[in-house]
């Protein structure tokens, strides 16, 4: 307990008592801010399709490593977790590489549809999508594998097609843990640094990301401002955070699991 | 009939998902890792060794591998500590303690790092205390520690916790029935069935502890040779335009991940037959 008193919760409170130290005005000046407002907004815009686009590629991932039988589906779930393993200046540096026009996956794109990755906003969006798939894929696995198939068969035996044996018997089952993993992804896709500054590019009030703000302010020394939008991202996630504990409780309320 | 075209209708659907799951994966995550062992292959293997056998390379993989092993070896004893008062114990505090843990996972790296800063830094309220008794934590390698402490923190205690949830008390109670000590206790009765969920929690905890990036770089301070992490020296590389030693630093991080993936997947493995038995 005093431990975890002084690693998490003595930093916490100073981090209170110093963004005070602003007074309600000078705080409220700087989440204002049209620059901090923008970085939130892109930061916002850019986890949500990130977790978006892993709700999507997550879902048929943890659907066909359950559900199918094929050569290298073991090397297939060793992989996911690849995003965990990896340092995530690691992969900020190889996507960036990988996405500038002349990277590998730039210059195709570039020369078919004229679009840029690097250093734009698609950028952040893939750079989040890449370290926030196994949230996804591994709060669905676990459940598809208890889900007895029967019920399936049974909805198939009574006569409905097979879209609506997904829709009404196996989306209603895995909904809360496909809520959950959409929402860790999301979470952790507003606090990321590391892999998104890389590509990003890093322009003010195009590809700039919240916690770069903090980082910006920190780096002229701006501590007071820099708490200020600390404390506006740490309400944004406790928000999410809470949330996610809530379907959580529901989760284990269904499979009787703690 | 009806039967027949659902199985036509599933094998064209099979095949397409498979083929969505593995056109995503080449693209999400082989493609990343081949790049860097193709930048790498690029530079050639003298070069390779060059940049990794560099001065500052070497020194800040002494200080990430330094940081880790902090990292771990506190985490995991916490962790037991932890987990066990939560599980075993009534106490004042416990639900407090449990959103505790969790704080890590919903916080920015970014935001871990500033709080040190806040707590230790020259504005801090401590800092006259440490300014007194010449302690320096932040900009400095305890500093480093504790920032990557604060991110890591969760991973074991939160592998243990339902472990000893679902095991509930009755065996050690027999146990102690019988007239075992703790340690025994711990050593015989507890032990066997948290080591899986225990090792795959120090394995989370390693690789995040290795890969740290946003709290160290904020609590860093960017001391070349001193301060300075693998993930800050490949940054600072990166930054520099000297793009294919950056990479070359980064393969040896790759390579750590890779043995991480291969450890966690045997350990998987391994612990479903164990627990067949």
């Amino acid at each position: 307990m005093s431990y975890l008193s002084i690693i998490v919760l003595i930093p916490m409170i100073s981090l209170a008592v110093e963004s005070s130290g602003l007074g309600v005005r000078g705080f409220w000046d700087t989440v204002t801010d049209t620059r901090t407002l923008i970085a939130c907004r892109v930061s916002f815009l850019c986890s949500l399709a990130g977790a978006l686009v892993n709700a999507v590629f997550g879902l048929i991932l943890a659907w066909v490593i359950t559900r199918y039988r094929f050569p290298l589906r073991r090397l297939i779930d060793g992989l996911i977790e690849l995003p965990f393993a990896l340092p995530t200046a690691v992969a900020g540096i190889s996507l960036t590489v990988l996405t500038t026009d002349n990277g590998w996956l730039g210059k195709p794109v570039f020369d078919l549809f004229g679009i840029r990755i690097a250093y734009t906003q698609l950028g952040i969006i893939l750079a989040i999508t890449f370290i926030t798939i196994p949230f996804v894929v591994r709060s669905i696995q676990p459940v598809l594998e208890q889900l007895s198939r029967d019920y399936e068969d049974a909805g198939l035996l009574l006569g409905a097609g097979r879209t609506r044996v997904f829709f009404q018997i196996v989306l209603p089952e895995i909904k809360p843990a496909l809520l959950t993993g959409f929402s860790l992804a999301f979470a952790r896709g507003l606090g990321e640094y590391g892999s998104v500054i890389f590509i990003a590019g890093n322009i003010p009030f195009q590809t700039e990301i919240a916690p770069l703000v903090i980082m910006s302010k920190l780096e002229q020394f701006n501590y007071d401002q820099a708490t200020a939008v600390a404390v506006l991202m740490l309400f944004f996630s406790f928000t999410i955070m809470f949330f996610v504990n809530r379907l959580q409780a529901k989760i284990s309320r269904f499979t009787g699991e703690h | 009939m009806a039967e027949l075209s659902f199985s036509r209708e599933n094998k064209w659907l099979r095949r397409l998902l498979i083929m969505v799951s593995f056109v995503f994966i080449t693209v999400m995550l082989i493609l990343p890792l081949v790049q860097v062992l193709a930048q790498v292959w690029d530079f050639g293997f003298k070069n390779f060794w060059e940049a990794v056998t560099d001065e500052y390379t070497l020194k800040a993989l002494k200080l990430s591998i330094l940081t880790m092993i902090s990292a771990v070896t506190l985490n995991t004893l916490f962790g037991l500590a932890a987990a066990w008062a939560i599980t075993r114990f009534r106490f004042w505090g416990k639900g407090l303690l449990i959103t505790l843990i969790d704080i890590p996972f919903a916080v920015s790296p970014v935001i871990a790092g500033l709080v040190f800063i806040m707590t230790f830094g020259r504005l801090g309220w401590t800092y006259p205390f440490l300014e007194a008794h010449d302690i320096k934590i932040v900009f400095a390698t305890p500093g480093l520690v504790l920032a990557t402490i604060f991110v890591t923190f969760p991973f074991v205690a939160r592998e243990i916790i339902p472990v000893l949830l679902s095991r509930g008390t009755d065996e050690e109670e027999a146990a102690m029935l019988l007239g075992s000590g703790f340690f025994q206790l711990f050593r015989r009765v507890t032990f066997p069935h948290l080591k899986w969920a225990l090792l795959y929690g120090i394995i989370l905890c390693t690789a995040r502890a290795l890969g740290e990036f946003g709290a160290v770089s904020v609590v860093s301070g960017h001391l070349r040779g001193k301060t300075n992490t693998l993930p800050l020296h490949i940054e600072i590389l990166f930054r520099e335009y000297h793009t294919a030693q950056s990479f070359s630093a980064a393969a040896i991080l790759v390579a750590a991940a890779i043995l991480i993936l291969v450890f966690r997947n045997i350990l998987e493995h391994v612990s479903e037959k164990d627990r067949e038995f």
